[in-house]
């Protein structure tokens, strides 16, 4: 470079148009790298939304399915177990629902669920992940204390959790069991990983 | 110096020298006509997915034709399937080995496959032709040969639209023995779109990457007079 | 230059002069700066020939980025998936079509592959003509030969990757020659493939080569030749050295500072190559069938074999070369010696500096004997390039024998016919035609 300190005002403009111009174009070579980092189709597919028929599903008993690699819970309350609910409002820590990411809009009510009696949830503990083990007999039958009144018990941490999947105070887990968006489709069927607005 | 440059353009044009000895019917259709890409996804649905596999394409890439989801799911969709899977085949691969001698080949690139050097585009003019010179023979299992692709394990699963040729031994030639449901150029239209699907589904994005491709160069061309007042302004020093 | 001469930077009193005289206390920033762009000085007359090398290193990055996101979605797997389909040859198809913008990032990988090759050859080829290779700058041109050989490993082992049918069968019969080495051939072969037969072992290792052993030879061997070239200083077009002539400061009165004129003057070449190159991405990817070849859209079939194989066209004038040496010596294959002829007429590249005996550098200022010479040795280098893309025939097998001739009496005949030249005189000054 001559000696010149500065550059002039008709080189400082030209650099500047054409650091812009590539400016642009640097951008615009970016986008199609960065979007190779989003989710694929294959992702996406295997993440689809998983429709289950709950025909046979009888009053009292739960079903598995996986959805984005996760079991999904679906249970058929009875009025019993819907009955324990009201009982343990004060021995649960969050027992409106109040963390808005725990469930949809539509699950954050009494028994967390669309339909009264049917609870869909994943049944991943909001401590460290593991999956609870299910213990739904009163009482000490199934190893639990004489004031149990059923729900389920993560074996990892000792968690438990309600039949509407609410976390019981003074436990590792710090939140409801996660309600994953669905929607009820023509009966018996339930779309699980979408709910009415769509994906 | 020059020379050498333009000699490098003429290399594709020389390379033409390894032609095929058989003669191809040009492929009559074009990948940007999507009534005709719809109908062509119809009827690879309909004949050939039973045996053959798209595997790597999706069934919801479909709706990029102009179909909605529900049309895919409707009318181009029959096992049960997601719209997000697969267009794979229920057989597995190693059982057709079995039962036809060779695995049905996937489809999903043949028109990209069945190029020459030198001319890309040719695999299309290939399948259309394969597609069109079916004919009896009955020294073949399965009673049928093809001009294209002589000795083919693969049947004539569209004899019923096109009817079934024979091969005139005297002119080298193939007759129409017995019409079938189309008529020769209904059955020619059949097979383009049919063909024209398989281009398509050969490359999906192939007209986007046109599209934007023009749109680069256009870039490029406007940051080209930038650059080059820059280099021409600073290169008013040197003498 | 870097180090010792260059004054380290004192600061202004700003803020990013206080960060840089921290810095220049620690590393050789200022210095690198000005010994490689700000005061390294190049000729003043650098033609079209000289956008090659920025281009080249331009390619190279290319090729890196792509490649690093490639990497990310790529399977070097040879086992059939569920389809019957190879999962590497299915992962290509995946990232063409599950992957967003993944068909972006792989048709510039594929583009840039064979970008990379022209860039190269029309490098080499300023480099030839204008005496390049020459004292001072014979280290240069050997780096320059090392960067060529890794080159054309790192595209042999790359081309394996996809698994169609010419990648598996290009790399069967290039494995295989190897097994031609007397005494040790066949077992070479079994250690390359890591099998019997080119399989998964052999994938998954020329997928190391590919993605890191090479690149970093490459990088490492690329940083060596610009080194070598700023120690020397840069040729020109009439060969002419600028060093000869300096003005009161020490600064060669024919040369300007790199940067700003020639970072200006490639960011325009650069702009004119992108040009070329999306047209040819977005319009052509396959090139013709040349950049990706049709053969190579059917997945790796062992059991068969394609009616033509022939390797990529960057190889092809050496491959005339293999099957053009049809006669066995010594008791030996002529199997054997088509691979020494191969390998023969790319490291004959290295010896140039030592056979060029002509007073003259630049071809400006030789006479007719170099200027024909030049001219054949190019057209020799088409004719084998394309006769390497055409299936073996006898009147093809005699050319390429011709050529071949005529390819090594260009270099082995150099000492004399480089002497027996007219020469013109060489200009004090350079000339800016």
């Amino acid at each position: 470079m001559s000696n010149q300190g500065k550059v002039d005002c008709g080189r400082r403009r030209l650099i500047v148009a054409t650091a812009a111009v590539g400016g642009v174009g640097a951008v615009g070579a970016l986008v199609p790298f960065v979007s190779s980092l989003l989710p694929s189709e294959r992702a996406k597919a295997a993440g689809a939304p998983v429709e289950v028929d709950i025909g046979k599903l009888a009053e009292g008993q739960m079903m598995t399915v996986e959805w984005r690699g996760k079991p999904v819970w679906i249970i058929n309350r009875t009025k019993d177990m819907l009955a324990t609910l009201p009982k343990l409002d004060d021995k649960v820590a969050d027992p409106k629902s109040e963390v808005a990411s725990q469930q949809p809009a539509y699950a954050a009510n009494p028994t967390r669920s669309v339909k009264e009696n049917l609870l869909v949830v994943i049944g991943i503990c909001t401590h460290l992940g593991c999956s609870p083990s299910s213990k739904f007999k009163a009482g000490a039958e199934e190893g639990m204390t004489a004031d149990w009144l059923g729900g389920f018990l993560c074996p990892c941490h000792g968690s438990t959790f309600d039949f509407a999947g609410r976390v019981f105070k003074a436990k590792p887990a710090p939140t409801n069991l996660e309600i994953p968006p669905h929607v009820y489709l023509t009966d018996p069927r339930i779309l699980i990983g979408e709910d009415k607005k769509g994906a | 110096m020059k020379k050498f440059l333009i000699a490098l353009l003429f290399a594709p044009v020389m390379a033409f020298a390894a032609g095929a000895a058989l003669h191809l019917d040009k492929w009559p259709g074009s990948v940007s006509d999507k009534a005709a890409l719809q109908n062509g996804a119809k009827l690879f649905v309909n004949y050939c997915l039973s045996c053959h596999s798209a595997s790597y394409m999706r069934y919801k890439n479909l709706m990029d034709l102009g179909l909605t989801e529900a049309q895919v799911k409707d009318n181009l969709m029959f096992a049960g399937e997601k719209i997000g899977d697969l267009m794979t085949v229920a057989a597995r691969y190693d059982e057709q080995k079995k039962w036809f001698g060779a695995t049905p080949p996937d489809l999903t690139i043949v028109a990209r496959a069945r190029g020459d050097a030198g001319a890309p585009k040719a695999g299309a003019d290939w399948l259309y032709t394969y597609l069109r010179t079916f004919y009896r023979d009955d020294a073949r299992p399965t009673g049928w040969n093809n001009v294209a692709f002589a000795a083919v394990g693969m049947p004539h699963v569209l004899w019923e639209l096109q009817g079934t040729q024979v091969m005139n031994h005297e002119t080298h030639k193939l007759e129409l023995a017995v019409p079938g449901k189309m008529s020769p150029a209904e059955y020619d239209k059949a097979v383009s779109d049919l063909v024209g699907f398989m281009v398509w589904m050969g490359e999906p994005q192939q007209e986007y990457r046109q599209t934007l491709g023009i749109f680069v160069l256009l870039f490029l061309a406007v940051l080209f007079v930038v650059a080059y007042a820059l280099k021409k302004e600073y290169w008013k020093d040197i003498h | 230059m870097a180090g010792g001469i260059y004054e380290k930077y004192k600061s202004d009193g700003s803020l990013a002069g206080n960060v840089l005289e921290w810095v220049d206390a620690r590393f050789p920033a200022t210095s690198m700066w000005k010994g490689h762009l700000s005061e390294y000085y190049a000729p003043k007359n650098f033609n079209f020939w000289y956008f090659f090398g920025s281009l080249a290193l331009l390619v190279l990055v290319i090729q890196i980025v792509t490649g690093i996101f490639l990497v990310m979605h790529y399977k070097p797997d040879a086992a059939l998936n569920a389809a019957g389909v190879p999962v590497a040859f299915a992962s290509v198809e995946y990232i063409m079509r599950d992957v967003p913008g993944g068909w972006i990032i792989r048709y510039m990988h594929s583009t840039g592959a064979s970008a990379f090759f022209i860039v190269v050859y029309l490098h080499m080829f300023r480099g030839l003509i204008y005496g390049s290779y020459r004292k001072p700058r014979e280290l240069t041109w050997l780096f320059g030969v090392g960067i060529f050989l890794v080159l054309m490993g790192e595209a042999f082992f790359g081309y394996l990757l996809p698994w169609g049918q010419m990648s598996y069968w290009g790399a069967q019969v290039i494995v295989n020659l190897f097994g031609a080495i007397p005494v040790i051939g066949n077992d070479l072969s079994i250690i390359i493939r890591g099998d019997f037969i080119v399989g998964d072992a052999t994938l998954n290792r020329f997928f190391s080569f590919h993605v890191i052993a090479f690149p970093l030879v490459l990088i490492g061997l690329v940083a060596a030749h610009i080194l070598a070239l700023h120690e020397t200083g840069s040729n020109n077009p009439d060969g002419i050295d600028i060093k000869e002539k300096k003005d009161e400061h020490g600064i060669p009165l024919d040369g300007i500072p790199f940067h700003p004129y020639y970072t200006v003057k490639d960011i325009v070449g650069v702009v004119v190559f992108l040009m070329v190159f999306s047209a040819v991405m977005f319009f052509a990817p396959e090139g013709g069938g040349y950049f990706l070849e049709t053969p190579n859209f059917y997945p790796a079939d062992p059991l068969k074999t394609p009616p033509h194989i022939a390797p990529v066209w960057y190889f092809t004038p050496y491959y005339s070369i293999l099957r053009a040496m049809v006669w066995n010596f010594f008791g030996l294959d002529a199997k054997f010696w088509g691979v020494v002829a191969m390998g023969a007429s790319v490291v004959v590249f290295a010896f140039l500096p030592w056979l060029d005996r002509s007073p003259v550098r630049s071809i400006r200022y030789r006479g007719p004997i170099t200027k024909a010479m030049v001219t054949l040795f190019v057209i020799c280098f088409f004719i084998l390039g394309y006769l390497g893309t055409l299936s073996p025939s006898p009147m093809g097998e005699l050319v390429s024998q011709i050529c071949m001739v005529f390819y090594f009496a260009f270099f082995l005949g150099m000492p004399w016919w480089s002497r027996m030249d007219k020469f013109k005189p060489v200009p004090e000054r350079v000339t800016m035609k």
